[in-house]
């Protein structure tokens, strides 16, 4: 059946256009249905993620060498990017939270890396997954904030040093701009990483054309050159934001 | 495209040539499934991380700055030995060039009261024998004088007594003394 359909395209021109279908959702075992627990794509390419994370962060430093080797030096510099991070964002008593704030980092930092394995599924790019990422971030640190100050945490969206008439005004503005965060916090990430994976496929739909194949493939390198930049910053733009975040619970006077 | 769209969140979202329909990423029928793994997955990277890696890791760079800080310690603290040591050789050789220039000068000042005693002595010589001659001198020429006044004497009187003349010897004497002294 999907082979008389793909002859069928075949057939109508040369070019087949599905840069969406490397995002479907398929079993890993069988063509049944996905259910919530069914392993799919989805779970093969996370699961990479965390066997790569276990290889760096646990094997990596299984000598605990005072002169690291390469794999334990990687992971130290990554525990220090982000201990730092932490530590300069939101002050030393948000160092607690540096153990949720990694996760977070790696998880997308090594699914977004994957992803760029030709043939892999790259999580990060749907919304639901990185919806949860976000609003969790969002719902932790809200709770977070109101159970550490209290009523005060709304002191966030009173500006004491604005002028009396705009305050009100200034308050409106920041209630919106904090509950459109954890939106723009999902959709940026998959948005980043689902369009430069989709601009690829597309520009390996152009190369199926002999005449315009070499410019074709010439793009699909630039683009690919830029996503790794892009897997990389939106981890890194991610992981600040939550930072951010978690800065305002812990500290919400301006 | 739209009734399409609708159709895919509806329904399978995948048609029958196994291409997406619409956006995959809004498909609600794979979304449990997503959120699902998704936080297998974190719960699973929070506990390698939190209790295996992080701890290991900030103690491997705990004990590495430890480390450092020692060997820096252990560093300024050789490195003051080092001062130390040459403040002492220093100490030591401006004490030897103090005794040394102790030395030259008691040997110089030794010398020199020796010096002083022999010069004392020299001098005193040189005067004693200086007076001597002196003395000596005198002598010889009070001596002297005295023999010149006698050949004057004779010699006056010889001539007066050859001109025929006769002089008594103590006229004589007195003139040739008067004649002496001018």
């Amino acid at each position: 059946m999907r082979a008389k359909h793909v002859a069928e395209e075949k057939a109508e021109g040369g070019l087949v256009f599905h840069p969406l279908d490397q995002f479907i959702v398929k079993p890993i075992f069988g063509d049944g249905p996905v259910h919530w627990y069914t392993p799919t794509n989805v779970t093969l390419w996370m699961g990479l993620s965390l066997l790569a994370i276990v290889a760096i962060f646990v094997l990596g430093s299984r000598g605990r060498a005072i002169i690291p080797t390469r794999l334990q030096s990687i992971g130290e510099l990554i525990y220090g990017f982000i201990y730092k991070m932490v530590e300069d964002v939101t002050g030393k008593d948000g160092v607690k939270y540096f153990p949720y704030i990694m996760t977070l980092f790696l998880f997308i930092l090594f699914a977004n890396y994957l992803a760029l394995i030709p043939t892999s599924y790259s999580a990060t790019s749907m919304i639901a997954v990185t919806a949860v990422l976000g609003f969790g971030v969002f719902i932790v640190v809200t709770i977070l904030g109101f159970v550490l100050n209290g009523p005060a945490f709304l002191g966030l969206f009173w500006m004491k040093d604005a002028p009396a008439i705009l305050r009100p005004i200034i308050a409106v503005i920041e209630v919106i701009s904090y509950f459109v965060r954890p939106v723009s916090h999902s959709i940026r990430l998959a948005g980043n990483i689902m369009a430069g994976h989709a601009v690829i496929k597309v520009f390996a739909g152009f190369a199926a054309l002999t005449v315009v194949s070499p410019v074709a493939i010439l793009g699909i390198t630039a683009i690919y050159g830029l996503e790794v930049l892009v897997a990389g910053i939106q981890a890194y733009v991610f992981t600040i934001l939550t930072c951010v975040y978690l800065k305002d619970a812990l500290h919400p006077a301006h | 495209m739209a009734t399409e769209t609708t159709d895919a969140v509806a329904g399978a979202c995948v048609d029958a040539g196994g291409s997406a329909l619409g956006m995959p990423q809004l498909c609600a029928d794979w979304m449990p499934n997503q959120i699902f793994w998704l936080v297998v997955t974190l719960i699973a990277i929070f506990f390698v991380m939190s209790r295996i890696a992080l701890p290991r890791i900030g103690a491997v760079l705990a004990e590495r700055s430890g480390t450092i800080t020692n060997d820096i310690a252990a560093a300024e603290e050789l490195k003051n030995k080092a001062a130390e040591a040459e403040a002492a050789y220093d100490q030591a050789l401006l004490d030897a060039r103090a005794e040394a220039q102790k030395i030259v000068a008691d040997a110089k000042a030794e010398i020199q009261a020796e010096l002083d005693v022999e010069l004392q002595k020299a001098d005193a010589e040189i005067a004693a024998k200086a007076t001597e001659s002196e003395a000596a001198i005198a002598e010889i020429r009070e001596g002297a004088k005295k023999s010149v006044t006698a050949v004057a004497k004779d010699t006056a009187k010889e001539l007066v007594a050859a001109m025929g003349g006769s002089a008594d010897a103590k006229t004589i004497t007195a003139e040739i003394n008067a004649r002496m002294k001018g």
